[in-house]
């Protein structure tokens, strides 16, 4: 282990804290008291060291209840743990929701990215540099639909997202759930969203009541090869970003060779401009918890994880009391619903770090480390979590799954196009008169959706978000399918449509989209870790008027970076990194020609 | 072991078995190298237990850790083998087969009870037993250790009662199951192979063999003694009773590395003539009256072999320093000088008489060593590939050659005993960034380096009323000397632990017994009783 143990004491606070996530420590050797037989014998090894998944939920434990993690505490969790100090530091400051240090803060963090930058972000910050806490700039907080946002974070109290906040006056900190979001279409045209805001997200009474658990039942009735079989036939494909198929997504799970095997669903929702999922999870959380089971019983897989966002507390305690419940009504453990098969799942918070949100990396996150991304192949299927077999699925996805039972295949690959079936979910904000989450069928014109959320004026619509493109108004008859935005050299990505209206100047928002991921490259790799810094220097010289050289040097500099982060990163984080400044150098909106 | 000087096993073995064993053995320290072998099998699911008195790195890893009392290894070791029969865990067709003396064996062991092992051991029972159902279920299982099995009065014995565990499980002789005494040099093993051992020729041939002797010197061309020599403890035995009267001491510091350093230096000073040969000016040589400077690694040509047994090249990469020469050229000028028509050999002329001789090195050309980047004896021809691990004859059926005996081993205690004057019990060892006396590793500086220190548990330092740095007096009944302390988790009461590598410093073998074992020739280095007290 060559722990080196640090040699500062830990409160009774932060002892308590990490005990109450890891139970008491059994001996001297792991934190606890010295007694006469520790001299003589220890236990640990692969059990111990079987316990580094712990790392984060002790970690978080520690900053929620002091609002810090200080050396003593660092200290603490790597004795109990056996992870070397250093390592733990490393983990602890790789994600930004942890502080470290001595001296608990209040942090209001305030988010500048590009939806909130033109809802008032600048006065939010000034309201809050002049409160008692300590400020701290933020990504996008999936708030989107009702910016400008702020995030409190407050020692032994937790977190509390705010929005929208009045940029004139901060409010009161306040630990209740936000009130639901506002769902501008008719409820008769919605089937992915249509419990948000209509059945009681913490009560399992209401969801049966609402026909939840009828997937589950349909699958059981089609057997686990059935169910897959059904998922096929609807040629549903994955909402995450990469549309794979999931029928065969979830068959090369099952058919996997390992007697362990995990799902998870990837709630780790961060891309900016995008906010279903928080929808989803906060406003349908049994829906999540079904179709996780229906996972694990297709696959095979006994355990799964959802992981969700750090910056969303109402999601997480709504999925843990929807999980508590399912427990308690015999819907998860060891034999759900007396079906005949045993599904444990669990909840995973995360702590403020975009690339979780890449498959690998949130395996990494899961398992206790640094978020960094792994090579592919392995593909999860064969290797993942815990280098087990796994299937990982975006929460869309997997509400769009149990739609397909609910429904049917047949019904399901009527709706949409003939490449791209089904309802798909688009967060529409920005400069619209409605933003919101929309729910359309695929192939609706990108025009029919601007219409429904309000748009006038436009200047360029960015899609997918900070990882997606720009496009003009010119393509408002491009059809919102797979086929139909890749023709079009564009993307739905995450779903996110950030509106941008004739006004804008756009020097800042790519500024701001290249400043993003710098921030959130992991460093791994040197094209993603390098090349974020250059590019970003290149915008602020070029948003400043001070270029190195003509601007059509910046422009090739531009262009050169883009290739090797694309070509040579190791995850779609730095692939993508350059592809929104890119189309607006396109569209001629970066200021160095066209 | 069962006739063959070295570790039966390979590294990619340790990467591959379901369970280690390190006794007496702190690896992570002492051997990185093979260190990093066996963390490579731990990552890739092997459960590991370690035993040793402290819980020293190598432990931190260790699934479970018995901390037992210096020198109670047998009789834990007798207690595993017990329970290991009682559960009926015993491999009974591979000790039926392969292996004599069980019933004597049995009925020795069979005193040595959990509670009567955890009574010498004060280890809990539970943790016994749990050792000795895994290495008696384990598919695979490595079986390794190192000084703290052999430094001691009885480490011959030490070792025969891990041997006797190997044989009850069947635990030798298959892929991934061996038993394995990590070597701390690069060439430990090599030297052995060579016959650098009082009754061996090279190939652990026996000296005292006739039809071997023969052999050897119609090769050499000369006669050769019929007689074993000394090992070192008799070698001191000897300058004592004034019947040694010279020396010639090559690549050793026996001045700062044996036990008893007050009466090493007596003997030495006693000597009518002591020749060193070596790459520095040490302590020993300082006392020398003629010195020979030596060639390192990479001034001149030959071979190294591993613990693993791989014979691998080593090759001159630039001159040695002033009159510094290999000792292959200082060897045949020393015969010529005694009058002797010695030519001086290459490397692989030397090399090639030893294959001549040495019928498990037959098969080692120096071109097939370049190719293969090394081979593991045995290799006895041309056309073997070598042997990834030793004794699969034990799984023949019939076995071939003789089976591999069982020994009675009654566990000792220490010679130096505990008593209210030397009430703690002071062991050595070595830490990472230092190599044994410190001649090779104190010439470079390192960020990890604690001089010599004593170390002592928190609990001894709050009773002594001394932290960290603060100067204590430590008495044996040999000497004492006096050392800055260094509280140490690792420990428990009663337990004191020094490095052995700083002699100018802190001269650990003032204070170390020269009882040593009759069969090995080895002293009791890790059992010293101790008094320690504050100095103000």
């Amino acid at each position: 282990m060559d722990i080196r143990a640090l040699l500062v004491q830990p409160t009774e606070t932060e002892r308590s804290a990490v005990d109450g996530v890891l139970g008491s420590a059994d001996s001297g050797w792991t934190g606890g008291e010295f007694s006469g037989l520790d001299g003589h014998v220890a236990y640990g090894g692969q059990a111990a060291r079987a316990q580094r998944h712990m790392l984060l939920p002790a970690l978080h434990a520690v900053q929620d209840a002091t609002g810090t993690v200080s050396k003593g505490a660092l200290g603490y969790i790597s004795e109990r743990l056996t992870v070397p100090p250093a390592e733990a530091y490393g983990v602890a400051t790789f994600y930004s929701l942890f502080h470290t240090g001595s001296g608990g803060k209040s942090v209001v963090h305030v988010c500048d990215d590009i939806v909130c930058a033109r809802q008032g972000a600048d006065m939010v910050l000034e309201q809050a540099e002049r409160s008692s806490s300590e400020v701290e700039l933020s990504p996008c907080l999936g708030q989107c639909d009702r910016a400008p946002a702020v995030m409190y974070q407050v020692a032994g109290q937790g977190y509390a997202p705010d929005a929208p906040v009045s940029p004139r006056g901060l409010g009161e900190i306040r630990f209740d759930d936000l009130s639901g979001p506002v769902i501008h279409q008719d409820r008769s045209e919605l089937r992915l969203l249509r419990r948000i805001a209509d059945v009681d997200p913490t009560s399992l009474d209401a969801y049966r009541k609402a026909g939840g658990y009828s997937g589950l039942r349909k699958a059981t009735e089609l057997g686990a090869e059935g169910t897959i079989a059904e998922l096929e036939a609807s040629r549903l494909r994955g909402r995450g970003g990469a549309a794979f198929p999931i029928g065969t997504k979830w068959r090369g799970l099952r058919e996997a060779v390992g007697s362990k095997k995990y799902v998870i669903a990837n709630g780790d929702e961060s891309e900016p401009g995008t906010f279903k999922d928080r929808v989803l999870m906060e406003g349908d959380p049994f829906s999540v918890v079904e179709a996780m089971t229906i996972y694990g019983y297709a696959t095979g897989a006994d355990h799964g994880y959802i992981y969700v966002r750090g910056e969303y507390p109402t999601a997480e305690r709504r999925l843990r009391g929807a999980i508590e419940q399912a427990y308690e009504a015999g819907l998860l453990g060891a034999d759900v619903a007396a079906a005949g098969f045993g599904f444990d799942l669990e909840v995973r918070r995360g702590a403020g770090a975009y690339i979780c949100g890449e498959e690998t990396a949130l395996f990494a996150s899961i398992e206790g480390y640094r978020g960094e991304p792994r090579q592919k192949p392995p593909f999860p299927t064969q290797s993942g979590l815990f280098g087990k077999p796994t299937g990982i699925n975006n929460i869309e996805t997997l509400i769009a799954a149990l739609e397909v039972l609910d429904i049917g295949a047949q019904t399901f690959a009527a709706i949409g196009t003939e490449q791209s079936t089904g309802s798909k979910l688009f967060c529409v904000s920005g400069d619209v008169a409605r933003p919101g989450v929309f729910e359309v069928p695929l192939g609706t014109t990108l025009g029919d959706l601007l219409d429904l959320a309000g748009a006038s004026e436009i200047g360029a619509v960015l899609m997918g978000g900070a990882a997606g493109s720009f496009v003009s108004e010119d393509l408002r008859e491009m059809p919102l399918s797979f086929e139909g935005v890749r023709e079009a050299n564009t993307t739905l990505g995450s779903g996110a449509v950030v509106v941008f209206d004739r006004s804008t100047d756009f020097g800042p928002v790519l500024h701001r989209i290249a400043r993003f991921f710098r921030d959130e490259s992991c460093g791994q790799c040197v094209p993603c870790r390098i090349g974020t810094v250059r590019q970003e220097e290149a915008l602020h010289r070029i948003r400043v008027g001070q270029t190195l050289g003509s601007m059509q040097d910046e422009r090739k500099r531009l262009d050169d970076l883009a290739t090797v982060m694309t070509d040579a990163s190791i995850c779609g984080l730095g692939q993508t990194a350059a592809t929104a400044i890119q189309s607006a150098i396109r569209l001629g909106l970066a200021g160095v020609g066209q | 072991m069962f006739g063959a000087g070295g570790g039966t096993s390979s590294y990619k073995e340790i990467e591959e078995t379901d369970l280690i064993i390190m006794w007496g053995s702190n690896a992570r320290d002492a051997h990185p190298i093979f260190f990093q072998h066996a963390l490579k099998g731990i990552h890739n699911g092997a459960r590991m237990f370690a035993v040793d008195p402290r819980r020293t790195g190598t432990a931190e890893w260790a699934d479970v850790w018995l901390g037992i009392d210096v020198g109670s290894d047998i009789a834990l070791a007798n207690a595993v083998g017990r329970e290991i029969i009682e559960q009926g865990m015993a491999n009974r067709e591979f000790i039926d087969a392969a292996t004599i003396g069980f019933d004597e064996y049995a009925a020795c062991v069979d005193s040595y009870t959990l509670e009567r092992a955890e009574a010498i051991t004060r280890v809990p029972a539970d943790a016994i037993r749990q050792l000795a159902h895994e290495y008696g279920s384990a598919e695979t299982a490595q079986l390794c250790w190192t000084l703290g099995i052999t430094e001691h009065h009885n480490g011959t014995d030490n070792v025969l009662a891990l041997i006797n565990l190997a044989l009850l499980a069947g635990h030798v002789g298959r892929y991934g199951s061996g038993l394995v005494p990590i070597r701390g040099q690069n060439n430990v093993q090599g030297g052995g192979d060579m016959g650098a051992l009082p009754n061996k020729f090279p190939g652990f041939q026996d000296v005292e063999d006739h039809e071997t002797r023969v052999r050897f010197e119609s090769v050499w061309g000369g006669p050769v003694p019929n007689k074993a020599g000394k090992h070192i403890s008799l070698m001191h035995e000897a300058m004592d009773e004034g019947e040694l009267r010279a020396l010639f001491v090559l690549g050793e510091n026996p001045l700062q590395s044996e036990a008893d350093g007050k009466a090493m230096k007596r003997r030495l000073e006693n000597l009518d003539f002591m020749v060193v040969q070596d790459i520095f000016l040490t302590a020993t040589a300082e006392l020398a009256d003629v010195v020979l400077p030596a060639a390192g690694w990479g001034e001149c040509e030959g071979t190294f072999t591993s613990s693993e047994r791989r014979v691998q090249r080593v090759r001159k990469a630039i001159e040695p320093p002033g009159d510094a020469e290999g000792d292959v050229e200082l060897l045949s000028r020393l015969a010529r000088a005694m009058g002797h028509e010695w030519p001086t050999p290459s490397a692989e002329e030397a090399w090639d008489e030893l294959r001549r001789l040495s019928p498990m090195h037959g098969g080692m050309s120096y071109s097939r060593l370049a190719e293969s980047g090394g081979l593991q004896w045995p290799c006895p021809d041309d056309g073997h590939p070598g042997s990834i691990y030793l004794h699969a004859r034990l799984w023949e059926r019939p076995v071939g050659g003789a089976p591999a005996p069982f020994h009675v081993v009654e566990w000792v205690a220490p010679v130096d005993t505990l008593t209210e004057e030397f009430p703690m019990r002071l062991t050595t060892g070595r830490r990472l960034d230092s190599y044994n006396m410190g001649v090779q590793s104190g010439r470079y500086s390192s960020p990890r380096r604690i001089h010599g220190v004593l170390d002592l548990s928190p609990e001894d330092g709050a009773s002594l009323g001394v932290a960290d740095g603060q100067q204590v007096k430590v008495t044996s009944r040999r000497g004492s000397i006096e050392a800055p302390v260094r509280i140490e988790r690792s420990l428990r009461p009663g337990l004191a632990f020094m490095a052995v590598h700083f002699p100018d410093d802190t001269d650990v073998n003032i204070l170390t017994v020269d009882a040593w074992d009759p069969k090995s020739g080895t002293a009791e280095f890790k059992a010293t009783a101790v008094r320690v007290e504050a100095l103000s």
